[in-house]
Protein backbone atom coordinates (compact mmCIF):
# COMPACT_ATOMS: atom_id res chain seq x y z
CA UNK A 1 0.00 0.00 0.00
CA UNK A 2 1.07 3.47 -0.79
CA UNK A 3 2.13 6.58 1.78
CA UNK A 4 0.58 9.45 2.66
CA UNK A 5 3.07 12.59 2.15
CA UNK A 6 3.40 12.98 5.83
CA UNK A 7 4.47 9.28 6.43
CA UNK A 8 6.74 9.54 3.52
CA UNK A 9 8.61 12.03 5.57
CA UNK A 10 8.02 10.45 9.13
CA UNK A 11 9.22 7.11 7.50
CA UNK A 12 12.09 8.70 6.70
CA UNK A 13 12.91 10.34 10.36
CA UNK A 14 11.75 7.33 12.35
CA UNK A 15 15.04 5.60 10.21
CA UNK A 16 13.51 2.65 10.04
CA UNK A 17 12.08 0.25 7.45
CA UNK A 18 7.74 0.50 8.28
CA UNK A 19 6.17 2.64 10.27
CA UNK A 20 4.38 1.70 13.62
CA UNK A 21 2.31 3.45 15.81
CA UNK A 22 4.53 4.87 17.27
CA UNK A 23 7.79 6.46 16.36
CA UNK A 24 10.84 7.92 17.97
CA UNK A 25 12.36 10.32 15.19
CA UNK A 26 15.26 12.06 14.40
CA UNK A 27 14.67 16.09 14.22
CA UNK A 28 15.78 17.69 11.42
CA UNK A 29 15.41 21.37 13.14
CA UNK A 30 13.83 22.55 16.44
CA UNK A 31 12.80 25.96 18.05
CA UNK A 32 10.94 27.93 20.55
CA UNK A 33 10.27 31.33 21.43
CA UNK A 34 10.66 34.06 23.96
CA UNK A 35 7.61 32.39 26.18
CA UNK A 36 8.09 28.63 25.32
CA UNK A 37 11.58 28.49 25.49
CA UNK A 38 12.20 30.07 29.09
CA UNK A 39 11.07 27.33 30.09
CA UNK A 40 12.26 24.85 28.08
CA UNK A 41 15.74 26.41 28.95
CA UNK A 42 14.19 25.73 33.13
CA UNK A 43 13.52 22.39 32.12
CA UNK A 44 17.09 21.65 30.51
CA UNK A 45 18.67 22.82 33.53
CA UNK A 46 16.78 21.07 36.05
CA UNK A 47 17.13 17.98 34.18
CA UNK A 48 20.93 18.27 34.35
CA UNK A 49 21.52 18.05 30.78
CA UNK A 50 25.01 19.20 29.68
CA UNK A 51 24.83 19.05 26.28
CA UNK A 52 22.38 20.36 23.43
CA UNK A 53 22.40 17.75 20.12
CA UNK A 54 23.60 20.15 17.67
CA UNK A 55 24.33 23.84 17.80
CA UNK A 56 23.23 24.57 14.70
CA UNK A 57 19.48 23.00 14.53
CA UNK A 58 18.22 24.60 17.38
CA UNK A 59 16.40 28.08 17.09
CA UNK A 60 15.29 30.68 19.16
CA UNK A 61 13.29 33.20 18.37
CA UNK A 62 12.00 36.35 20.47
CA UNK A 63 8.73 37.69 18.83
CA UNK A 64 5.78 37.29 21.11
CA UNK A 65 6.73 39.89 23.52
CA UNK A 66 8.98 42.03 21.89
CA UNK A 67 10.66 44.84 21.81
CA UNK A 68 10.43 43.80 25.49
CA UNK A 69 7.23 45.05 26.89
CA UNK A 70 8.30 45.06 30.18
CA UNK A 71 11.21 43.94 32.89
CA UNK A 72 10.18 40.42 32.60
CA UNK A 73 10.19 40.16 29.09
CA UNK A 74 13.19 41.56 28.87
CA UNK A 75 14.49 38.70 31.76
CA UNK A 76 13.22 35.68 29.17
CA UNK A 77 15.05 37.20 26.44
CA UNK A 78 18.46 37.45 28.71
CA UNK A 79 18.00 34.36 30.09
CA UNK A 80 17.73 32.62 26.16
CA UNK A 81 21.03 34.84 24.93
CA UNK A 82 22.79 33.23 27.66
CA UNK A 83 21.48 30.03 27.27
CA UNK A 84 22.52 30.16 23.77
CA UNK A 85 26.29 31.66 24.47
CA UNK A 86 26.81 29.22 26.87
CA UNK A 87 25.40 25.93 24.69
CA UNK A 88 26.67 27.95 21.24
CA UNK A 89 23.66 28.08 19.82
CA UNK A 90 24.10 29.86 16.70
CA UNK A 91 20.40 30.67 15.91
CA UNK A 92 19.71 33.30 18.67
CA UNK A 93 17.15 35.80 17.15
CA UNK A 94 16.41 39.09 18.77
CA UNK A 95 15.10 42.48 17.09
CA UNK A 96 16.32 43.80 14.44
CA UNK A 97 17.49 39.95 13.17
CA UNK A 98 14.05 38.49 14.09
CA UNK A 99 10.46 38.49 13.19
CA UNK A 100 7.48 36.42 13.75
CA UNK A 101 9.17 32.64 13.67
CA UNK A 102 6.79 31.23 11.51
CA UNK A 103 7.30 33.54 8.81
CA UNK A 104 11.00 34.49 9.65
CA UNK A 105 12.17 30.89 9.99
CA UNK A 106 11.60 30.42 6.56
CA UNK A 107 14.13 33.26 5.67
CA UNK A 108 16.81 31.89 7.15
CA UNK A 109 16.98 28.56 4.99
CA UNK A 110 17.86 26.52 8.02
CA UNK A 111 15.17 23.86 6.61
CA UNK A 112 14.05 22.70 3.56
CA UNK A 113 10.95 20.69 1.71
CA UNK A 114 10.89 16.82 3.64
CA UNK A 115 12.07 17.65 7.01
CA UNK A 116 11.30 17.00 10.51
CA UNK A 117 10.74 20.23 12.44
CA UNK A 118 9.33 20.52 15.92
CA UNK A 119 8.71 23.73 17.57
CA UNK A 120 7.40 25.10 21.07
CA UNK A 121 4.53 27.06 19.42
CA UNK A 122 0.95 25.80 17.97
CA UNK A 123 1.01 27.73 14.74
CA UNK A 124 4.59 25.46 13.94
CA UNK A 125 2.28 23.56 11.56
CA UNK A 126 2.81 26.27 9.17
CA UNK A 127 5.87 25.07 7.45
CA UNK A 128 3.73 22.50 6.56
CA UNK A 129 2.57 24.46 3.71
CA UNK A 130 5.97 23.81 1.81
CA UNK A 131 5.87 19.77 2.21
CA UNK A 132 7.88 19.93 5.57
CA UNK A 133 6.86 17.79 8.77
CA UNK A 134 6.31 20.20 11.14
CA UNK A 135 4.48 19.88 15.18
CA UNK A 136 4.11 22.07 17.77
CA UNK A 137 5.07 20.78 20.96
CA UNK A 138 5.11 22.30 24.60
CA UNK A 139 8.38 23.35 26.47
CA UNK A 140 9.56 20.04 27.77
CA UNK A 141 9.24 18.48 24.76
CA UNK A 142 11.58 20.68 23.13
CA UNK A 143 13.95 20.57 26.29
CA UNK A 144 13.89 16.69 25.64
CA UNK A 145 14.54 17.35 21.60
CA UNK A 146 17.38 19.86 22.57
CA UNK A 147 19.43 17.43 24.18
CA UNK A 148 18.78 14.27 21.89
CA UNK A 149 17.81 15.30 18.45
CA UNK A 150 14.72 13.24 18.88
CA UNK A 151 11.00 13.15 19.13
CA UNK A 152 8.32 10.73 20.66
CA UNK A 153 5.47 10.96 18.08
CA UNK A 154 2.36 9.25 17.15
CA UNK A 155 2.01 7.88 13.75
CA UNK A 156 -0.89 10.42 12.50
CA UNK A 157 -4.10 9.12 10.17
CA UNK A 158 -4.19 12.03 7.38
CA UNK A 159 -7.42 13.65 5.67
CA UNK A 160 -7.27 14.65 2.65
CA UNK A 161 -9.07 17.97 1.72
CA UNK A 162 -9.59 18.46 -2.09
CA UNK A 163 -10.61 21.91 -3.01
CA UNK A 164 -12.03 22.44 -6.48
CA UNK A 165 -14.10 25.07 -8.41
CA UNK A 166 -13.48 28.90 -9.08
CA UNK A 167 -12.31 31.59 -6.55
CA UNK A 168 -14.19 34.31 -6.35
CA UNK A 169 -12.30 37.95 -6.51
CA UNK A 170 -10.76 38.68 -2.85
CA UNK A 171 -11.03 34.98 -2.31
CA UNK A 172 -8.04 33.44 -0.96
CA UNK A 173 -6.10 31.13 1.47
CA UNK A 174 -8.02 32.89 5.00
CA UNK A 175 -11.20 32.38 3.59
CA UNK A 176 -10.72 28.67 2.31
CA UNK A 177 -9.16 27.44 5.88
CA UNK A 178 -11.83 29.75 7.78
CA UNK A 179 -14.69 28.06 5.73
CA UNK A 180 -13.20 24.29 6.32
CA UNK A 181 -13.04 25.10 10.23
CA UNK A 182 -16.34 26.30 10.11
CA UNK A 183 -17.24 23.10 8.52
CA UNK A 184 -15.15 20.40 10.52
CA UNK A 185 -15.34 22.36 13.79
CA UNK A 186 -12.49 23.18 16.21
CA UNK A 187 -12.00 19.43 16.58
CA UNK A 188 -12.64 18.44 13.29
CA UNK A 189 -9.60 17.35 12.87
CA UNK A 190 -8.20 16.08 15.78
CA UNK A 191 -5.00 14.36 15.99
CA UNK A 192 -4.77 14.03 12.16
CA UNK A 193 -2.44 15.69 9.61
CA UNK A 194 -4.54 18.12 7.09
CA UNK A 195 -3.44 17.43 3.49
CA UNK A 196 -4.51 20.68 1.19
CA UNK A 197 -4.76 19.74 -2.35
CA UNK A 198 -6.87 20.05 -5.31
CA UNK A 199 -6.39 22.36 -8.25
CA UNK A 200 -7.39 25.34 -6.45
CA UNK A 201 -4.73 24.84 -4.25
CA UNK A 202 -2.23 24.60 -7.18
CA UNK A 203 -2.86 27.69 -8.33
CA UNK A 204 -2.75 29.32 -4.77
CA UNK A 205 0.28 31.25 -4.13
CA UNK A 206 2.98 29.74 -1.47
CA UNK A 207 1.76 32.64 0.98
CA UNK A 208 -1.80 31.77 0.98
CA UNK A 209 -1.26 28.18 1.43
CA UNK A 210 1.13 29.18 4.35
CA UNK A 211 -2.56 30.87 6.11
CA UNK A 212 -4.07 27.63 5.79
CA UNK A 213 -1.36 25.39 7.27
CA UNK A 214 -1.40 27.79 10.25
CA UNK A 215 -4.96 27.31 10.75
CA UNK A 216 -5.03 23.86 10.94
CA UNK A 217 -4.09 23.84 14.81
CA UNK A 218 -7.12 25.62 15.03
CA UNK A 219 -9.30 22.40 14.04
CA UNK A 220 -7.24 20.66 16.51
CA UNK A 221 -5.12 18.90 13.61
CA UNK A 222 -1.69 17.52 14.29
CA UNK A 223 -0.23 19.12 11.48
CA UNK A 224 -1.41 21.04 8.20
CA UNK A 225 0.54 19.92 4.84
CA UNK A 226 0.66 20.54 1.23
CA UNK A 227 2.56 18.54 -1.68
CA UNK A 228 5.75 21.00 -2.79
CA UNK A 229 6.05 21.88 -6.22
CA UNK A 230 7.66 24.59 -8.60
CA UNK A 231 6.26 27.26 -7.17
CA UNK A 232 7.33 26.24 -3.48
CA UNK A 233 10.75 25.80 -4.62
CA UNK A 234 11.09 29.15 -6.39
CA UNK A 235 9.34 30.68 -3.68
CA UNK A 236 12.17 29.25 -1.19
CA UNK A 237 14.81 30.58 -3.24
CA UNK A 238 13.22 33.77 -3.65
CA UNK A 239 13.04 34.56 -0.25
CA UNK A 240 16.32 32.90 0.97
CA UNK A 241 18.45 34.01 -1.41
CA UNK A 242 20.03 30.57 -1.95
CA UNK A 243 19.68 27.65 -4.30
CA UNK A 244 17.84 24.86 -3.08
CA UNK A 245 19.54 21.41 -4.23
CA UNK A 246 16.57 18.95 -5.47
CA UNK A 247 17.15 16.03 -3.93
CA UNK A 248 15.30 12.16 -5.17
CA UNK A 249 14.08 12.02 -1.59
CA UNK A 250 12.16 15.90 -2.38
CA UNK A 251 11.04 15.33 -5.87
CA UNK A 252 8.89 11.94 -4.33
CA UNK A 253 7.46 14.71 -1.63
CA UNK A 254 3.61 13.49 -2.56
CA UNK A 255 1.10 11.28 -1.04
CA UNK A 256 1.12 7.93 -3.14
CA UNK A 257 -2.01 7.15 -5.81
CA UNK A 258 -2.96 4.50 -3.48
CA UNK A 259 -2.13 5.75 0.01
CA UNK A 260 -4.68 5.66 2.35
CA UNK A 261 -6.55 8.24 4.25
CA UNK A 262 -8.81 8.68 7.02
CA UNK A 263 -11.25 10.08 4.79
CA UNK A 264 -11.27 12.70 1.71
CA UNK A 265 -13.40 15.87 1.87
CA UNK A 266 -14.09 17.43 -1.34
CA UNK A 267 -14.97 21.21 -1.07
CA UNK A 268 -16.39 23.22 -4.04
CA UNK A 269 -15.03 27.04 -3.97
CA UNK A 270 -17.43 28.20 -6.45
CA UNK A 271 -19.12 31.35 -5.39
CA UNK A 272 -17.69 31.03 -1.85
CA UNK A 273 -18.08 34.77 -0.08
CA UNK A 274 -14.60 35.96 2.04
CA UNK A 275 -15.46 34.69 5.60
CA UNK A 276 -15.66 36.09 8.67
CA UNK A 277 -14.93 34.03 11.86
CA UNK A 278 -17.11 35.46 15.17
CA UNK A 279 -16.40 35.37 18.95
CA UNK A 280 -15.36 33.74 20.34
CA UNK A 281 -14.26 30.40 18.45
CA UNK A 282 -12.32 30.08 14.84
CA UNK A 283 -15.10 28.49 13.76
CA UNK A 284 -17.62 30.22 14.15
CA UNK A 285 -17.55 31.49 10.45
CA UNK A 286 -19.89 33.16 8.26
CA UNK A 287 -20.00 35.36 5.05
CA UNK A 288 -18.71 38.68 5.24
CA UNK A 289 -21.76 40.06 3.61
CA UNK A 290 -24.29 39.03 6.38
CA UNK A 291 -22.37 41.28 9.05
CA UNK A 292 -21.85 44.26 7.71
CA UNK A 293 -24.33 46.04 10.76
CA UNK A 294 -20.60 44.97 13.05
CA UNK A 295 -18.82 48.30 13.80
CA UNK A 296 -15.42 48.14 14.75
CA UNK A 297 -12.58 50.01 17.60
CA UNK A 298 -9.73 48.51 16.35
CA UNK A 299 -8.20 46.67 13.05
CA UNK A 300 -5.41 44.45 12.96
CA UNK A 301 -3.10 43.32 10.03
CA UNK A 302 -0.35 41.02 10.68
CA UNK A 303 0.43 37.83 12.75
CA UNK A 304 1.90 34.22 11.42
CA UNK A 305 -1.57 33.89 9.70
CA UNK A 306 -1.37 37.11 7.45
CA UNK A 307 1.93 39.31 7.93
CA UNK A 308 3.66 38.46 4.70
CA UNK A 309 3.86 40.85 1.70
CA UNK A 310 1.52 39.25 -0.22
CA UNK A 311 -0.81 39.89 2.97
CA UNK A 312 -0.06 43.69 3.14
CA UNK A 313 -0.26 44.10 -0.68
CA UNK A 314 -3.74 43.14 -1.05
CA UNK A 315 -4.36 45.42 2.09
CA UNK A 316 -2.65 48.17 0.65
CA UNK A 317 -4.41 47.79 -2.89
CA UNK A 318 -7.67 48.67 -1.00
CA UNK A 319 -6.33 51.39 1.24
CA UNK A 320 -4.67 53.57 -1.19
CA UNK A 321 -5.71 56.77 -1.66
CA UNK A 322 -8.10 56.74 0.83
CA UNK A 323 -8.45 57.42 4.78
CA UNK A 324 -8.80 54.89 7.47
CA UNK A 325 -12.80 55.52 9.36
CA UNK A 326 -12.06 58.44 11.79
CA UNK A 327 -11.76 56.97 15.59
CA UNK A 328 -10.79 53.61 14.28
CA UNK A 329 -7.35 52.30 15.17
CA UNK A 330 -5.63 50.36 12.97
CA UNK A 331 -2.68 48.42 13.24
CA UNK A 332 -0.56 47.36 10.72
CA UNK A 333 2.18 44.72 11.66
CA UNK A 334 4.74 43.14 9.04
CA UNK A 335 6.19 39.49 9.91
CA UNK A 336 9.78 40.28 9.40
CA UNK A 337 12.52 42.87 8.93
CA UNK A 338 12.68 42.55 5.21
CA UNK A 339 8.80 41.57 4.60
CA UNK A 340 9.05 45.60 6.21
CA UNK A 341 11.71 46.72 4.05
CA UNK A 342 9.94 45.10 0.77
CA UNK A 343 6.50 46.72 1.53
CA UNK A 344 8.68 50.18 2.27
CA UNK A 345 10.50 49.78 -1.37
CA UNK A 346 6.81 48.57 -2.63
CA UNK A 347 5.62 52.19 -1.34
CA UNK A 348 3.13 50.30 0.78
CA UNK A 349 4.09 52.19 4.36
CA UNK A 350 3.47 55.18 2.93
CA UNK A 351 -0.24 54.13 2.14
CA UNK A 352 -0.65 52.97 5.39
CA UNK A 353 0.85 56.11 7.11
CA UNK A 354 -0.87 58.37 4.52
CA UNK A 355 -4.43 56.83 5.23
CA UNK A 356 -3.86 57.29 9.03
CA UNK A 357 -3.15 53.60 10.37
CA UNK A 358 -0.04 52.89 12.47
CA UNK A 359 3.00 50.41 11.54
CA UNK A 360 4.48 48.53 13.96
CA UNK A 361 7.42 46.59 14.28
CA UNK A 362 7.44 42.75 13.83
CA UNK A 363 6.09 41.32 16.80
CA UNK A 364 3.15 38.64 17.80
CA UNK A 365 2.09 41.57 19.97
CA UNK A 366 -2.11 41.99 20.31
CA UNK A 367 -2.74 38.60 18.53
CA UNK A 368 -2.28 36.96 22.04
CA UNK A 369 -3.56 40.31 24.13
CA UNK A 370 0.36 40.45 24.64
CA UNK A 371 1.03 43.79 24.14
CA UNK A 372 0.90 47.00 21.18
CA UNK A 373 -3.11 46.77 20.86
CA UNK A 374 -4.74 45.22 23.33
CA UNK A 375 -8.58 45.68 23.59
CA UNK A 376 -10.48 47.62 26.27
CA UNK A 377 -14.10 45.91 27.67
CA UNK A 378 -16.78 45.75 24.92
CA UNK A 379 -14.39 46.79 22.65
CA UNK A 380 -14.59 44.80 18.91
CA UNK A 381 -11.45 43.82 16.49
CA UNK A 382 -11.62 42.93 13.33
CA UNK A 383 -8.04 40.74 12.67
CA UNK A 384 -6.12 39.06 10.08
CA UNK A 385 -5.08 36.52 12.85
CA UNK A 386 -5.47 33.14 14.15
CA UNK A 387 -7.79 32.77 17.49
CA UNK A 388 -10.76 34.86 18.73
CA UNK A 389 -11.09 32.94 22.22
CA UNK A 390 -12.41 35.40 25.19
CA UNK A 391 -9.97 37.63 26.15
CA UNK A 392 -7.54 36.72 23.44
CA UNK A 393 -7.01 40.24 22.35
CA UNK A 394 -6.49 41.68 25.85
CA UNK A 395 -10.09 42.29 28.09
CA UNK A 396 -12.56 39.26 28.44
CA UNK A 397 -15.32 40.87 27.69
CA UNK A 398 -14.15 42.23 24.45
CA UNK A 399 -14.69 40.66 21.12
CA UNK A 400 -12.53 39.25 17.99
CA UNK A 401 -13.79 38.58 14.60
CA UNK A 402 -11.38 36.99 12.46
CA UNK A 403 -10.98 37.49 8.27
CA UNK A 404 -8.55 37.81 5.30
CA UNK A 405 -6.35 41.32 5.05
CA UNK A 406 -8.71 42.30 2.06
CA UNK A 407 -11.70 41.93 4.12
CA UNK A 408 -9.56 43.67 7.03
CA UNK A 409 -8.47 46.76 4.49
CA UNK A 410 -12.00 47.52 3.23
CA UNK A 411 -13.78 47.76 6.79
CA UNK A 412 -10.52 50.07 8.25
CA UNK A 413 -12.08 52.23 5.88
CA UNK A 414 -15.93 52.16 7.03
CA UNK A 415 -15.12 51.39 10.82
CA UNK A 416 -17.44 48.10 9.89
CA UNK A 417 -16.92 44.91 8.41
CA UNK A 418 -17.51 45.50 5.13
CA UNK A 419 -17.00 43.21 1.61
CA UNK A 420 -13.98 44.46 -0.36
CA UNK A 421 -16.14 44.82 -3.34
CA UNK A 422 -17.54 47.88 -1.27
CA UNK A 423 -14.87 50.23 -1.06
CA UNK A 424 -12.29 48.76 -3.66
CA UNK A 425 -13.86 48.90 -7.47
CA UNK A 426 -11.75 51.73 -8.27
CA UNK A 427 -8.17 49.85 -7.09
CA UNK A 428 -8.75 46.75 -9.69
CA UNK A 429 -4.75 45.34 -10.72
CA UNK A 430 -3.30 49.03 -9.48
CA UNK A 431 0.03 47.25 -7.99
CA UNK A 432 -0.15 43.98 -10.27
CA UNK B 1 -2.17 6.17 42.56
CA UNK B 2 -5.86 6.83 44.17
CA UNK B 3 -6.93 10.63 43.95
CA UNK B 4 -10.10 12.29 45.69
CA UNK B 5 -11.96 15.22 45.28
CA UNK B 6 -14.43 16.97 44.78
CA UNK B 7 -16.01 17.81 40.35
CA UNK B 8 -15.44 21.37 38.80
CA UNK B 9 -17.11 21.33 35.71
CA UNK B 10 -15.93 22.69 32.53
CA UNK B 11 -17.90 22.72 29.10
CA UNK B 12 -16.32 21.88 25.47
CA UNK B 13 -13.39 23.14 24.03
CA UNK B 14 -11.97 24.86 26.98
CA UNK B 15 -8.84 26.37 25.25
CA UNK B 16 -5.25 27.69 26.43
CA UNK B 17 -6.25 30.74 27.08
CA UNK B 18 -9.03 30.51 28.98
CA UNK B 19 -6.95 28.02 31.35
CA UNK B 20 -3.86 30.79 31.29
CA UNK B 21 -4.22 34.06 29.53
CA UNK B 22 -1.39 34.91 27.11
CA UNK B 23 -0.42 38.04 29.08
CA UNK B 24 0.65 36.09 32.02
CA UNK B 25 3.12 33.75 29.95
CA UNK B 26 6.00 35.44 30.83
CA UNK B 27 6.03 34.04 34.24
CA UNK B 28 7.42 30.30 34.98
CA UNK B 29 5.89 30.32 38.67
CA UNK B 30 3.64 27.57 39.01
CA UNK B 31 2.23 29.32 42.06
CA UNK B 32 1.28 32.92 40.26
CA UNK B 33 0.00 31.11 37.26
CA UNK B 34 -2.24 28.69 39.25
CA UNK B 35 -3.64 31.65 40.97
CA UNK B 36 -4.32 33.22 37.23
CA UNK B 37 -6.06 29.59 36.27
CA UNK B 38 -8.96 30.16 34.15
CA UNK B 39 -9.22 34.07 35.13
CA UNK B 40 -10.98 35.03 31.67
CA UNK B 41 -13.83 32.87 31.99
CA UNK B 42 -14.19 32.19 36.02
CA UNK B 43 -12.38 35.10 37.65
CA UNK B 44 -12.64 33.22 41.06
CA UNK B 45 -12.07 29.87 39.92
CA UNK B 46 -9.06 29.64 41.68
CA UNK B 47 -9.66 30.90 45.16
CA UNK B 48 -12.73 27.83 45.41
CA UNK B 49 -10.62 24.89 44.26
CA UNK B 50 -9.26 22.96 47.14
CA UNK B 51 -5.78 20.37 46.60
CA UNK B 52 -7.06 17.82 45.07
CA UNK B 53 -9.94 18.49 43.30
CA UNK B 54 -10.71 17.69 39.48
CA UNK B 55 -11.49 19.01 36.93
CA UNK B 56 -14.23 17.07 34.89
CA UNK B 57 -14.93 18.71 31.11
CA UNK B 58 -16.39 17.77 27.68
CA UNK B 59 -15.09 17.42 24.48
CA UNK B 60 -11.50 18.92 23.06
CA UNK B 61 -9.89 20.37 26.29
CA UNK B 62 -6.94 22.41 26.10
CA UNK B 63 -7.52 23.56 22.61
CA UNK B 64 -5.54 26.32 21.06
CA UNK B 65 -1.38 27.42 22.31
CA UNK B 66 1.67 25.06 22.77
CA UNK B 67 1.94 27.22 26.09
CA UNK B 68 2.60 24.02 28.74
CA UNK B 69 1.79 27.04 31.43
CA UNK B 70 -1.45 25.47 31.12
CA UNK B 71 -0.93 22.48 32.58
CA UNK B 72 1.46 24.03 35.05
CA UNK B 73 -1.32 26.68 35.92
CA UNK B 74 -3.60 23.78 36.71
CA UNK B 75 -1.10 22.02 38.54
CA UNK B 76 -0.29 25.23 40.52
CA UNK B 77 -3.90 26.04 41.48
CA UNK B 78 -4.52 22.23 43.50
CA UNK B 79 -6.14 20.58 40.93
CA UNK B 80 -4.78 16.64 40.70
CA UNK B 81 -6.58 15.29 37.30
CA UNK B 82 -8.44 16.51 34.08
CA UNK B 83 -11.28 13.86 33.09
CA UNK B 84 -12.87 15.04 29.47
CA UNK B 85 -14.80 13.70 26.96
CA UNK B 86 -11.17 14.16 24.08
CA UNK B 87 -8.25 16.57 24.68
CA UNK B 88 -6.46 19.01 22.04
CA UNK B 89 -3.22 17.11 21.54
CA UNK B 90 -0.75 19.17 22.35
CA UNK B 91 -2.03 19.90 25.89
CA UNK B 92 -2.23 16.05 25.92
CA UNK B 93 1.50 15.82 25.09
CA UNK B 94 2.39 18.38 28.12
CA UNK B 95 0.26 16.74 30.18
CA UNK B 96 2.27 13.25 30.32
CA UNK B 97 5.69 15.51 30.20
CA UNK B 98 5.12 17.25 33.09
CA UNK B 99 3.13 14.58 35.21
CA UNK B 100 -0.52 16.60 35.13
CA UNK B 101 -3.11 13.05 35.37
CA UNK B 102 -5.28 13.27 32.63
CA UNK B 103 -7.99 10.34 31.70
CA UNK B 104 -10.00 10.05 28.46
CA UNK B 105 -13.79 9.36 29.33
CA UNK B 106 -16.88 10.21 27.14
CA UNK B 107 -19.54 9.95 29.40
CA UNK B 108 -18.65 13.28 31.29
CA UNK B 109 -21.91 14.35 30.85
CA UNK B 110 -23.33 12.23 33.54
CA UNK B 111 -21.05 13.65 36.30
CA UNK B 112 -22.31 16.94 38.19
CA UNK B 113 -20.43 20.23 39.36
CA UNK B 114 -19.46 18.71 43.82
CA UNK B 115 -19.77 15.11 42.81
CA UNK B 116 -16.98 13.20 44.72
CA UNK B 117 -15.20 11.16 42.82
CA UNK B 118 -12.08 8.45 43.41
CA UNK B 119 -10.17 7.67 40.56
CA UNK B 120 -8.16 5.18 40.50
CA UNK B 121 -5.33 6.08 37.84
CA UNK B 122 -3.47 2.91 36.72
CA UNK B 123 -6.76 1.16 36.61
CA UNK B 124 -8.76 4.00 34.80
CA UNK B 125 -11.42 4.02 36.97
CA UNK B 126 -13.71 6.56 38.42
CA UNK B 127 -15.99 6.04 40.86
CA UNK B 128 -19.10 8.78 41.72
CA UNK B 129 -19.01 8.80 45.56
CA UNK B 130 -21.60 11.30 45.53
CA UNK B 131 -23.86 9.58 43.07
CA UNK B 132 -22.80 6.02 43.85
CA UNK B 133 -21.80 5.29 40.63
CA UNK B 134 -19.17 4.20 39.07
CA UNK B 135 -17.52 4.40 35.16
CA UNK B 136 -14.10 2.92 33.54
CA UNK B 137 -11.79 5.41 31.03
CA UNK B 138 -10.05 5.24 27.91
CA UNK B 139 -6.71 3.16 28.50
CA UNK B 140 -3.66 5.11 27.68
CA UNK B 141 -1.04 3.37 24.71
CA UNK B 142 1.47 0.97 26.27
CA UNK B 143 3.86 3.77 24.68
CA UNK B 144 2.84 6.53 26.70
CA UNK B 145 2.13 4.43 29.94
CA UNK B 146 5.98 3.77 30.00
CA UNK B 147 6.40 7.44 29.62
CA UNK B 148 3.80 7.78 32.75
CA UNK B 149 5.43 5.22 34.56
CA UNK B 150 8.65 6.88 34.95
CA UNK B 151 7.56 10.12 35.67
CA UNK B 152 7.53 12.25 32.65
CA UNK B 153 9.72 12.73 29.57
CA UNK B 154 12.82 14.36 31.11
CA UNK B 155 13.44 10.81 33.10
CA UNK B 156 11.90 8.42 29.85
CA UNK B 157 14.61 10.58 28.40
CA UNK B 158 17.53 10.14 30.38
CA UNK B 159 16.89 6.51 30.94
CA UNK B 160 16.90 5.54 27.43
CA UNK B 161 20.27 7.70 27.29
CA UNK B 162 21.48 5.73 29.92
CA UNK B 163 20.20 2.50 28.17
CA UNK B 164 21.83 3.58 24.51
CA UNK B 165 24.98 4.27 26.06
CA UNK B 166 25.57 0.69 27.78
Amino acid sequence: MGLTLIEKILLKASGSKRLGDFIYANVDFCFGNDITAPLAVKQFYAAGFRKVFNTKRIAFVCDHFVPARDLKAANNVKLLREFSRKFKIRNFFDINNCGIEHAFLLETALFKPGDLIIGADSHTCTFGAIGVASFGVGSTDLAAVMKEGKVWLKVPQTIRFIYKGKLNRWVTGKDLILHTIGKIGVDGALYKVMEFTGPVIKRLGIEARFTMTNMAIEAGAKTGIVEPDEKTFSYLEKITRRKIKITEFMKRLKSDKDACYDRTVEIDVTGLEPQVALPHLPSNVKPVSSLRKVRLNQVVIGSCTNGRISDLQEAARIIKGKKIKKGLRVIIIPATPSIFMEAERRGLIKVFLEAGCVVSPPTCGPCLGGHCGILDDKEVALATTNRNFIGRMGSPKSFVYLSSPAVAAASAITGRITHPDEVADNCRRMYR
Amino acid sequence: MVIRGRVHKFGDDINTDDIIAAKYLDSQDRRFLGDKCMENIDPDFSSRVKKGDIIVAGKNFGCGSSREHAPWAIKGCGISLVIAKSFARIFYRNCINVGLPILVFYGTDDIKEGDLLEVDLAEGRIRNATQKKEYVSEKFPPFMCQIINKGGLINWVKKKARRSKR
